[in-house]
């Protein structure tokens, strides 16, 4: 009987003193989580000192974005690229709704993307001369940490680490040489 | 498998694997399940476990701290406000550390107290008793080394008037105090090394220390409250009431560990900065090095001898109390003249003892307040209280056996 209520109580106490250290350890878990942050703000990009060919590095919201102004050779690679392309007609949502589907742009002289590779987060080259990076290449963007390519639209290529087309952020144009990032047209 | 081999279930063989390469049963059978204590231990004899659980704690919730925590002037104050209403559960990790040096320091205090009250220091445990002084001094330390990290104005001026304490000894002193500091007054250099002293540095030691502590008190064993007299108190030669460690003693700790940590909760939960005596109102402002506080004083637990360093009539001779009264527990195994291994106390010892704990709260808690003038008649009786009291310990405590 004695055995049978120490057994009982020996087991009590471990039970409920096994919880206490578990919930102890909850508040410091906890702790790691990130802090809301605010709502990303927008960043003004004056596009006057951008000359054809040229790219520009903006931050937006903590990530690095390109502004490249893009030349009439350069669209049309986009589409001779076609064929070396994992999802050419941007399938997936990678971009705001209003960004047209062919040169992944509100306007197509000035391209705006973020910066970072798809595949683990690193900031891309601009690498815009032909057979700058392979045999057949066509201007775009290269990651050198793994070798991920992308075109001229960032559009992702076949057989590399990267599996989506690089993100478009929200953007507008408040007049035709300010490029506001983080922000949606008013028209939509 | 052979049919005529008892099964061993797998557990017994791991554990039988891992004794052949590591003393864990040995070392549970002679630290834990075999080691003998006298069956009378009272509540006097937890404070020494839970003392060491509430170090562990702070070392825990302070090395949590570290990953929020900026040691720069210009970023120090605001890392912690940042935890405090940012951090998902940070005021939690704050007040646990804050409050537990506070409460770290009562456990410590009552743990001193019983090694006076029992005699825990004669032979044969002076070394245990001398470990334990340093760690009390360490202790000391690193609450003054971590109370700088705010950055608050009491941090600032506690800290820049503790080092020029130091500038005032004689020859070496401001060499010495430039040193400590790194500057000419407590500036981001102090900053950086009091933190890296603080984290890293001392606790480094206290974990040796608090280690040979342990292995100085298992050597010889724990004193007897009330005992008979033995020749030889070590757990080797014992008598026959004498119980386990495990699973008597562990059981006391845990009861004494359950009530400790509910009003601990009580504190961090309800009560944090306990009106001001565990987190100052005054370093909740960040450190201005052009404006002093009104009042400049250290916590609760250092109070009794920044006491010492005021009423002193002169600077030199503060210092040097305040050092030296420290320094006299260390000879408090010497000074104690009674016959060793027994804890019998005669009358002039209890009074001794008495006006001791007298002087040292009056000191610490007159002398944390404001000093008046009818005060410091007082307080100086009690400083010269203090010391008396181990300065005439060869006298009063010399008896003769009946």
């Amino acid at each position: 009987m004695e055995d049978d209520r120490r057994h009982f109580l020996v087991t009590l106490t471990k039970l409920i003193g096994s919880l206490g250290v578990a919930a102890f350890f909850f508040p410091f878990l906890k702790s790691w989580r990130p802090i809301p942050r605010p709502a990303p703000t927008q960043t003004k990009v004056d596009l006057r000192p951008l000359m054809p060919g040229e790219s520009l590095i903006a931050v937006w919201d903590n990530q690095p974005v390109w502004i490249i102004r893009r030349t009439q050779a350069m669209l049309d690679t986009l589409f001779s690229i076609r064929p070396q392309l994992v999802d050419p007609d941007s399938f997936t949502a990678q971009q705001p709704p209003y960004i047209q589907k062919n040169y992944r742009s509100l306007n197509p002289e000035y391209f705006v993307v973020i910066a970072l590779c798809t595949h683990l987060g690193c900031a891309t080259q601009y690498k815009p001369q032909r057979g700058e990076v392979k045999k057949n290449w066509l201007g775009g963007f290269f990651c050198p940490c793994h070798g991920s390519m992308f075109d001229l639209a960032g559009r992702v290529l076949k057989n590399v680490p990267a599996a989506s087309n690089l993100k478009i952020p929200p953007y507008h144009f408040m007049s035709p040489y300010t490029l506001v990032i983080g922000q949606d047209p008013e028209c939509i | 498998m052979d049919p005529t081999q008892p099964h061993v279930s797998f557990l017994k063989r791991s554990i039988a694997w891992l004794d052949a390469r590591f003393p864990l049963t040995t070392f549970m059978q002679k630290q834990v399940t075999h080691y003998y204590l006298p069956a009378n231990l009272n509540g006097w004899y937890v404070f020494g476990a839970l003392s060491l659980f509430f170090l562990a704690l702070q070392f825990f919730s302070g090395f949590w701290l570290m990953m929020f925590y900026t040691p720069t002037p210009e970023a120090a104050f605001n890392s912690i406000e940042s935890l405090m209403r940012d951090v998902p559960c940070g005021w939690f990790i704050r007040y646990l550390h804050s409050s537990g040096a506070s409460f770290f320091f009562i456990l410590l205090y009552a743990h001193l107290l019983r090694g006076l009250l029992y005699g825990s220091y004669k032979k044969p445990r002076e070394l245990v008793w001398l470990l334990g002084v340093l760690l009390y001094l360490l202790s000391l330390s690193e609450a003054f080394l971590g109370y700088l990290l705010p950055w608050g104005q009491m941090s600032y001026w506690a800290s820049q008037v503790a080092t020029s304490a130091i500038g005032t000894f004689p020859f070496f002193g401001e060499t010495l105090m430039y040193w400590l500091r790194g500057d000419s007054h407590v500036s981001a250099v102090t900053l950086h090394r009091f933190f890296a002293l603080h984290s890293v540095g001392l606790p480094t030691l206290f974990i040796f220390l608090v280690g040979f502590h342990l292995v100085a008190l298992r050597t010889v064993g724990s004193t007897r409250p009330q005992g008979k007299r033995t020749t030889s108190p070590t757990h080797t030669s014992l008598p026959s009431t004498d119980i386990p460690f495990h699973p008597y003693y562990t059981s006391q700790d845990l009861l004494a560990l359950a009530i400790s940590l509910f009003i601990f909760s009580l504190i961090v939960f309800f009560m944090p900065e306990m009106g001001g005596y565990f987190l100052e109102a005054s370093n909740f402002i960040p450190a201005n090095p052009h404006q002093t506080p009104q009042t400049i004083r250290p916590l609760w637990y250092l109070a009794p001898f920044y006491s010492l360093l005021c009423v002193m009539p002169n600077s030199f001779f503060g210092t040097f109390s305040v050092l030296g009264a420290p320094l006299l527990f260390f000879l408090l195994p010497w000074l104690d003249k009674s016959t060793p291994y027994t804890i019998q106390r005669n009358w002039p010892f209890k009074l001794a003892l008495s006006g001791f704990i007298f002087s040292f709260i009056a000191l610490g808690f007159l002398g944390a307040t404001a000093q008046t003038m009818q005060n410091l008649v007082l307080l100086r009786l009690c400083a010269l209280l203090y010391f008396l009291f181990f300065l005439l310990m060869p006298f009063y405590t010399r008896q003769t056996l009946r």
